[in-house]
């Protein structure tokens, strides 16, 4: 649990009262490597799945890019597409519908994607289309940027809104309370992402690993 | 929140408006407007209890409430805590307080844009990106 157990002590909320607790302030080689990916000349079309940030658009907007933003774990976690009586062992989500109402761009669109750490929030059921979807709809050789809990960070590892401060250093804030759902290991990740055609993984801090993919 | 004022035209929470909405000076609005919203040369404020199904293009949009469709702040869009857009932002400057929520894309522009489609269209292609931008605006956190 270590890093997170720390700031926030093991009984405490994430989503307590968000606004008085500070940013934490990350350097990311992961994000680095991205942002020399997307240092182009011409303007690219970079999708947000995180939660809307003041500082990413400013960040993205303001190197040339046109910015989406989206934020597909408040979609997920809304309980739209929760199934009424679900089984035990059964669908808990109509992940067709999720992916009929989000992530709805025409093939090949964005250059580059930053999922953050949203693959270990998602809902099981909705990792694995997902992470279909956002091939579909990034263009051949674009950049994915994603982050991954170890196992040491712990089951109750609070989940963060990713703030960019310049090319090595986001700050976090305090999200939404919602659930680690699992941790990936590397080759997990790596068949996650069987169809992109690069992988690179940079051991971050605080048990978190940044992954660089391009497509 | 923004004061009343009384040099404002003031559309309230009551009134429902459908078609197309335009004029020639400030305008806030507290109801419902399904339909398009031009003020080229002037100031929106949609208020808190603001819902609007609509393409909105003015000089300056100030969000507290709902909007589905595509905005066009010619100088500046501000999007405060309370605001939900579901829609594309093209301005040359833009503002968005912690909370509020926002689904679609932003461009920064120095011209004028042209018009879009609505984001919520199944499967629309994004717009072109604009060749080259030097782009001068910024968001800024408040």
């Amino acid at each position: 649990m270590g890093f997170f157990r720390n700031i926030f002590g093991p009984g405490s909320k994430p989503d307590a009262a968000p606004a008085e607790l500070p940013r934490l302030t990350r350097r990311s080689t992961g994000f680095h490597q991205f942002v020399r990916v997307i240092l182009r000349p011409d303007g690219q079309t970079v999708l947000d799945l995180g939660p809307t940030s003041a500082a990413n658009i400013t960040y993205l907007t303001g190197l040339g890019h046109r910015t989406y933003n989206e934020d597909i774990l408040a979609a997920a976690n809304s309980g739209r597409f929760a199934l009424p009586g679900a089984e035990p062992d059964g669908p808990r989500f109509d992940v067709e519908r999720f992916l009929a109402e989000d992530l709805q761009y025409a093939p090949e669109t964005f250059d580059a994607v930053i999922m953050w750490d949203v693959c270990d929030y998602l809902p099981e059921e909705m990792v694995k289309p997902t992470v279909e979807r956002i091939y579909r709809i990034a263009k051949p050789e674009a950049a994915l940027l994603a982050f991954f809990h170890s196992r040491e960070a712990g089951a109750d590892a609070p989940h963060y809104r990713y703030h960019i401060k310049d090319e090595n250093t986001l700050e976090l804030q305090t999200g939404a309370p919602f659930p680690l759902q699992r941790t990936f290991q590397n080759r997990h990740i790596e068949k996650l992402f069987q169809n992109f055609t690069a992988i690179k993984f940079f051991l971050g801090k605080e048990n978190i690993s940044e992954v660089l993919l391009v497509r | 929140m923004e004061q009343y004022r009384a040099d404002v035209a003031h559309i309230g929470k009551s009134v429902i408006i459908k078609g197309e909405l335009s004029g020639s000076e400030d305008l806030y609005l507290d109801g419902e407007v399904e339909g398009n919203i031009d003020l080229v040369s002037h100031s929106l404020v949609i208020g808190p209890n603001g819902r609007v199904r609509a393409n909105v293009k003015a000089k300056d949009v100030l969000i507290h409430g709902k909007v589905d469709g595509n905005v066009v702040g010619l100088e500046k869009v501000e999007l405060k805590k309370s605001a939900v857009l579901n829609g594309d932002i093209f301005t040359q400057r833009i503002v968005i307080e912690d909370g509020a929520f926002f689904k679609g894309s932003i461009d920064i522009r120095k011209t004028e844009p042209k018009p879009a489609q609505a984001h919520g269209a199944p499967a629309a292609p994004a717009s072109p990106v604009a060749p080259s931008l030097p782009l001068g605006g910024a968001a800024e956190k408040k």
